[in-house]
């Protein structure tokens, strides 16, 4: 059986919700839902042709980011990330407008339109990228944890990454680091079975990738990437942890990825089947916390119905925000390349 | 003034600026216990404690990119590479992450970081352990270069450095860390994106920096000045980015010739951006084509002669130098 490609249904999953407040939760239901709508709203301007460059969506990810960075983390850690990044940042709190507006090149977005799709930033988040030579980013957070461990902060760095990040040197020597130095830091494998095109067991030698954690005496478990809520638990428990002790982690969150890897990818293609794409979306993450929050009792049809409107409105603002946006100045090309403060 | 060796000029640096500021700290291969390979670290990590000195494993990737991390999130690290030729497999950490960050995150991070190390040839290392990459590293926008040719130099420079807010490359040269030369009692630095005319003349502008420039150009100015009576302004940048152009141009609209030596390769070397800019603001100042002294473009081999042979030598600069007043 390839245990890859299935999921156990969300009522043998859980039942219970945690001890979370209602709002909690329906705070998250609605930050899984805007990045999905999000998502759409970017697939709908990709296709005319208004987003330019590569595109990477996270629809079918949510519950990982929501789970993980909503959930587990707070607002002063840090949050870094590969070029799938939307959702990371919505999770993390930027605003979604300036995501946008980055996305179609405005002056406004994140970074002033000079890092597109793959590269938000944003300090006041701490949400450090955004980084898209795949895995470079790796030992970067190991030198954020490096920070907090030099300052005796109590925060954590999360570092997402997909399976296909795990092969590469960077991956290798980051998490070296981060286990020899005993860092803050939570290495998170948003394994959604693909690298591009590439199953996970035909670029990597072990497919079960938390065991890649042995190699740097490393705490790793494995996490259900369709249940936010099993995603809150162990990525809390975790990063808590880091805090307290400066213990690194390493999490294989198994996710899986319903569009193609990019826009300009078919969703299916020759590298998997449009029947595996159509059984694993229905272990849809919003439908199935939908599902949970139901039998809980602690949401109906029509709350679905008016989360619905209220991330409409959202997605809206977004739109309005960036079409009323402007370009760049020109002058803009030549500034943030240097930093002005000399040393002398 | 004092006299001291130049890896004790660069120690002084990092110890007074770590001193200085609690942020700064240094990591690299064999950088704390063994005291450095080159010993450039002596006594550090006994002054400073092993926070703020630390041994890395053989990981130049995951330790530049560690240090660049950091970096964005408010602290100041020295990163040292053995040798620069090893930063090769963290080029895409340097590159990538340190260079584009302030940039590409439209200002919301920048990363001040050094790293630093020796460069260039030694002696019978051969081709991969004996590179000058300087031109590599100037290419790339957002990175500044500082290759120093001496004592007092490399400490001034390096303070400055540490307390820019943009990543460095500091080349140093393995073969002149024993060198000894003065420097000024107490503190002070030198400004980055500033040469010196280290040696003033009328008959031909000679632009050369770091080991080259130490070890084997002043050796060919001496013999032409005694010989040919040949008086040569010799001009050191100090940063190789950015390039204290003005100061060359001014040299040449006196001298009305240049000769660039370099230990880098010539194929987009930095003598041949030098040698642009000169074409194209002091064209109508030159009384001969501007010469280029570099290695071979070879990769460069072991055996003693043949390594002697890609290199620039007295010989070969002598003969640039003649050549540019037509006494060759």
């Amino acid at each position: 059986m390839n245990t890859a490609t299935t999921f156990a249904s969300s009522k043998q999953r859980t039942s219970r919700l945690l001890g979370l407040s209602p709002d909690t939760v329906m705070s998250w239901y609605d930050d899984m839902l805007l990045v999905r709508r999000f998502e759409e709203k970017c697939a709908q301007l990709y296709g005319m042709g208004r987003i330019m460059g590569f595109c990477h969506l996270y629809n079918g990810q949510e519950a990982v980011s929501t789970g993980a960075i909503k959930g587990a983390i707070t607002r002063e850690d840090y949050v870094i990330t590969a070029y799938r990044d939307h959702g990371q940042a919505i999770s993390k709190g930027v605003d979604p407008r300036k995501i946008l507006a980055e996305l179609l090149g405005k002056y406004t977005g994140t970074t002033k339109g000079k890092g597109g799709s793959m590269h938000i930033f944003d300090r006041e988040t701490n949400f450090l990228g955004g980084h898209a030579i795949v895995g470079g980013h790796i030992p970067l957070a190991a030198g954020v944890a490096f920070a907090i461990k030099y300052r005796e902060e109590k925060k954590v760095c999360l570092c997402f990454m997909g399976d296909g990040a795990t092969n590469i040197g960077a991956f290798h020597e980051g998490l070296n680091l981060a286990g020899l130095w005993k860092l803050p830091v939570i290495y998170i494998i948003e394994n959604n079975k693909y690298g591009m095109g590439t199953a996970v067991g035909r670029a990597s030698a072990v497919e079960e990738l938390h065991k890649k954690a042995l190699a740097y005496n490393m705490y790793s478990e494995v996490v259900d990437g369709m249940d936010v809520l099993d995603v809150y638990k162990k990525v809390k428990a975790v990063a808590d942890r880091a805090k307290e002790t400066y213990e690194p982690a390493l999490l294989e969150i198994e996710t899986y990825r319903f569009r193609g890897h990019s826009m300009s990818d078919p969703i299916h293609g020759h590298y998997r089947s449009k029947e595996e794409v159509e059984r694993l979306r229905k272990s849809d993450p919003i439908i199935m916390f939908g599902e949970t929050l139901k039998e809980e009792g602690v949401a109906t049809d029509q709350d679905f119905e008016e989360a619905e409107k209220r991330i409409k409105k959202i997605v809206d603002e977004c739109v309005e925000f960036t079409e009323n946006s402007p370009e760049p100045p020109l002058e803009e090309l030549w500034k943030d390349v240097y930093m002005e403060r000399s040393g002398a | 003034m004092a006299i001291v060796s130049l890896r004790e000029a660069i120690n002084q640096a990092i110890d007074e600026e770590m001193a200085r500021d609690e942020r700064v700290f240094l990591m690299g291969e064999e950088v704390a216990n063994y005291q450095g390979a080159y010993k450039v670290s002596q006594g550090l990590l006994q002054k400073w404690g092993p926070k703020r000195i630390l041994d890395t494993p053989i990981a130049e990737a995951g330790f530049a990119g560690l240090g660049v991390g950091a970096a964005m999130v408010g602290l100041r690290p020295i990163v040292e590479f053995m040798t620069w030729n090893f930063s090769l497999v963290a080029y895409d950490q340097i590159v990538n992450n340190a260079a584009k960050m302030l940039s590409m995150s439209g200002g919301h991070f920048h990363v001040p970081i050094v790293f630093r190390g020796p460069g260039g040839a030694a002696h019978g290392l051969a081709a991969t352990h004996s590179q000058a990459l300087e031109s590599i590293y100037a290419h790339i926008p957002g990175l500044k270069v500082v290759m120093p040719s001496t004592c007092k130099d490399a400490k001034g420079l390096l303070k400055t450095s540490i307390r820019d807010d943009n990543p460095i490359v500091f080349i140093e040269s393995e073969v002149m860390y024993g060198d000894k030369g003065e420097i000024p009692d107490g503190e002070y630095t030198i400004p980055l994106g500033v040469g010196e005319v280290k040696k003033p003349g009328s008959d031909v502008t000679l632009v050369s920096w770091s080991k080259i420039l130490a070890h084997v150009v002043w050796k060919a100015v001496d013999t032409l000045q005694e010989e040919m009576n040949i008086s040569i302004e010799v001009i050191d940048p100090r940063t190789i980015k950015p390039m204290d152009y003005d100061l060359i141009v001014g040299s040449v609209k006196k001298t009305n010739r240049l000769v660039i030596v370099e230990e880098g390769w010539p194929f987009a070397g930095v003598g041949a951006q030098i040698s642009h800019e000169i074409s194209s603001r002091a064209f109508d100042y030159l009384d001969a084509p501007v010469e280029r002294v570099t290695q071979e473009d070879v990769p460069l081999p072991y055996a003693h002669e043949l390594e002697l042979h890609s290199l620039p030598s007295i010989d070969k600069i002598r003969a640039a130098v003649k050549k540019v007043l037509y006494r060759d």
